[in-house]
């Protein structure tokens, strides 16, 4: 292959790695929209959260970051059924303001606790599992970040699998649609907004433990990957799983290749270029079903 | 459906501008405001603090530092330096430093200085506010501070208009000199120098034998990048270099492929990097991802020489070099060097850097201009000031001495050096007759390590 041609694979190749780990983390953010019409604006300190559960686990007992997935998802599980329990639940029928505060200071609480517990040092989980780096027709491909990209698309297949062939995923699904009529037949919301907290928290958490192997870890680092997940959530539509992971992945590769193509430091605004098209052009998204 | 897609327009505007205000609390924001000639204050009348006319028991000093926010760590590199400084001052110490042997202020009856904290999180608006809020609420005599150009820019401003001086340490933006401020004073070199340096290194290597004629530029878009890219291409021109790429990114990126892939793209060259410490931390993990070796790194300090860099890089961080300012090694040609960090390192268990020797250094300029001026009126703080004269044999840095422009109120004698990390270690290896350590040229790809 010629230098352009290899270039712009590599650039195709590191926006797909990167728009996976974009993708799983808007999932988690569009079910709770989905369900039940609140944004979580501290999506971005969960993953954070997630990112340093993972990194003490490595530190403190030697976990690798592979296994201690199903640890810090099963955490964050616990952790979204909480914050739903503790916090969520009692706005449910509060105006949409207070709504967004309480999330909005969530996320400033839950930053200001990371750096008041564990320091605004970077923290870098060292060699695991899946240190190194594949090379294939002289494309580089970062082992962390393809585990990571798999990760996310197996998860995603697993929620969306649950979400359509499960009476617990459909039950979920009827209160995203109309939670009265679903209250009606039987379905408990409280439990399933419960449910969607600790699944969408517990997505976060599998992206959060991937994350942690090649990302550094330190209180702000949610910021800047929820903002491209609010995008993607617009994108793909408020309350598509299949969305956000679509939108997530086109959102990686727009923002790597078009910051290669057109000037690196424009990158951005291609990305909240395409979330004001997506809200003038189609407002309920890709997949928006309402 | 309609009231269904007005909701959605809603919440999700709603949503955008959160977002937009949250990214402003992570990023660092736009450069500060142009500075206005009409901003400065005649030396007679100073507004905010009160002169303390009779004894005073302590003078109140205000440091604005990123104490939190995405430099947070660096904050404590220079809040601990200053803190440190201020110890020495206020109590006895056998050390050739100004105020070291004494305790407090001999010429205000042993009056001690007290910090009073403010945090700027890296924020311009934050560090305007937090100088007002120190002057007029706090009544501090001075201010010293704020690590970021962008951010010093905007404090300073306040302290011109409130006729306060405004020491500054380790911002390296020219513009900060260039706006005609009566109240701002500097004693770090800044980027015009470094960004030469830059280019006389060049000359030497090229003399020496080493191919370099390309150079490829990137840096962070804020105030302080951008005027350390306009100098790079400025001298790169002059000194008859060609650029083979120019790239401005946004600071505090979550992912830096593009930028990587365009550097790839622009082929065999030395590379000047200017960006703070996550950036940098990022943009080495990259490099080796997508095993990008220039020629050389050539950083211009801030992000390279953070504690962080080497901390979480471990050998990775190797073969860097950086312009700086200080490097622990000079200790070995000025001892009190070793005897400051030795304090440094026992109180706050790691080594000074150009940061944070920088702060320390400033503070002490400063307590030694309020000793001179024996009070704490403003202007006789800034007279006391303009007539600051500390010898080489002082400081801990590199320097010199501490002598001030009389128009600019930069300092005259201060000078950059070249570091290189080898095995974790910043060694000095430029000027050449400096040097402690044999350079290591060119950048190792990253398989060959």
């Amino acid at each position: 292959m010629s230098v352009e041609t290899t270039l712009l694979v590599q650039t195709l190749v590191s926006g797909l790695l990167i728009g996976f780990v974009f993708a799983l983390i808007s999932v988690g953010l569009t079910l709770i929209f989905g369900v039940m019409d609140i944004v979580n604006f501290a999506h971005g300190e969960h993953l954070m959260l997630a990112m340093y559960f993972t990194y003490w686990l490595y530190t403190l007992w030697g976990v690798d970051p592979l296994y201690a997935v199903p640890v810090v998802a099963g955490l964050l599980f616990l952790l979204g059924v909480l914050t739903y329990r503790l916090v969520i639940r009692h706005v449910l029928d509060a105006p949409m303001l207070a709504q967004i505060f309480v999330t909005f200071g969530l996320m400033v609480f839950l930053r200001n606790l990371a750096q008041l517990l564990w320091s605004e040092d970077f923290r870098r989980i060292g060699d695991t599992l899946v240190t190194g780096r594949l090379e294939l027709f002289g494309i580089f491909i970062g082992t962390p970040q393809l585990v990571a990209s798999v990760g996310a698309a197996l998860t995603t297949g697993a929620l969306y699998w649950f979400l359509k062939n499960t009476r617990t995923g459909w039950a979920l699904e009827a209160t995203a649609e109309n939670k009265e009529v679903a209250g009606l037949m039987g379905i408990d919301p409280e439990r399933m907004f419960a449910l969607a907290w600790g699944l969408a928290l517990a997505s976060v958490g599998v992206a959060g433990a991937l994350l942690a192997t090649f990302n550094p870890i330190f209180p702000e680092v949610g910021a800047v990957f929820v903002l491209v997940a609010y995008v993607a959530v617009a994108l793909g539509g408020f309350g598509s799983v299949t969305g956000a992971f679509v939108a997530g992945i086109i959102i990686g590769v727009v923002q790597v290749m078009g910051g290669f193509l057109w000037e690196p430091r424009f990158k951005t605004i291609l990305v909240y270029g395409i979330y004001l098209g997506i809200v003038f052009i189609r407002p309920q998204g890709l997949f928006g079903r309402r | 459906m309609i009231r269904r897609s007005k909701l959605l327009f809603t919440v999700v505007s709603l949503a955008v501008v959160l977002a937009v205000m949250v990214a402003g609390c992570a990023a660092p924001a736009a450069p500060g405001p142009a500075p206005s000639a009409q901003e400065e204050t005649a030396a007679q009348a100073p507004a905010g603090s009160e002169a303390a006319s009779e004894a005073v028991n302590e003078i109140l000093v205000g440091a604005i530092y990123p104490l939190s926010g995405s430099l947070a760590a660096t904050g404590v590199d220079l809040k601990n330096a200053v803190e440190l400084a201020t110890d020495i001052v206020n109590n006895e110490y056998d050390l050739n430093l100004p105020l070291a042997k004494t305790a407090g202020l001999p010429n205000m009856g042993g009056a001690k200085i007290r910090l009073v904290l403010g945090d700027h999180e890296a924020d311009p608006e934050k560090g305007a506010a937090e100088a007002e809020r120190l002057i007029n609420n706090e009544k501090v005599a001075a201010l010293v501070g704020s690590y970021n150009s962008a951010v010093t820019a905007t404090a300073s401003q306040v302290a011109e208009r409130e006729g306060v001086p405004f020491l500054n340490p380790e911002s390296t933006s020219p513009t900060l000199t260039e706006r005609g401020f009566q109240w701002f004073f500097r004693t770090t070199p800044y980027d015009k120098l470094f960004a030469e340096n830059f280019f006389q290194f060049l000359d030497e290597m090229k003399a020496k034998g080493y191919d370099v004629s390309n150079v490829a530029i990137l840096n962070e878009n804020t105030l302080w990048g951008t005027d350390v890219a306009t100098l790079e291409n400025q001298y790169a021109e002059e000194y008859g270099y060609n650029v083979a790429a120019n790239i401005p990114y946004e600071a505090n990126a979550a992912d830096v492929s593009s930028e990587v892939q365009k550097l790839k793209a622009a082929g065999e060259a030395v590379l000047l990097q200017a960006s703070y410490v996550s950036d940098a931390i990022l943009y080495m993990q990259t490099y080796k991802q997508l095993d990008y070796a220039p020629t050389a790194i050539i950083a211009m300090d801030a992000g390279f020489v953070a504690s962080e860099f080497v901390e979480t890089l471990g050998d990775d961080a190797n073969y860097i070099l950086s312009r700086e300012v200080w490097a622990l090694d000079l200790a070995e040609s000025k001892p009190i060097i070793k005897a400051v960090n030795d304090m440094y390192k026992e109180r706050y268990g790691t080594n000074m850097n150009g940061n944070s020797a920088r702060a320390f250094t400033g503070m002490l300029v400063l307590a030694d201009a309020i000793n001179r001026a024996g009070s704490t009126d403003p202007a006789a703080i800034q007279a006391a000031l303009m007539e600051t004269d500390i010898p080489a044999d002082q400081i801990i840095m590199p320097w010199k001495g501490i002598r001030f422009d009389p128009e600019t109120h930069q300092n005259t004698l201060g000078s950059g050096i070249i570091v290189q990390i080898l095995d974790g270690e910043y060694k000095t290896v430029w000027p050449f007759d400096l040097a402690s350590a044999e350079i290591v040229w060119p950048f190792p790809k990253w398989s060959e390590r």
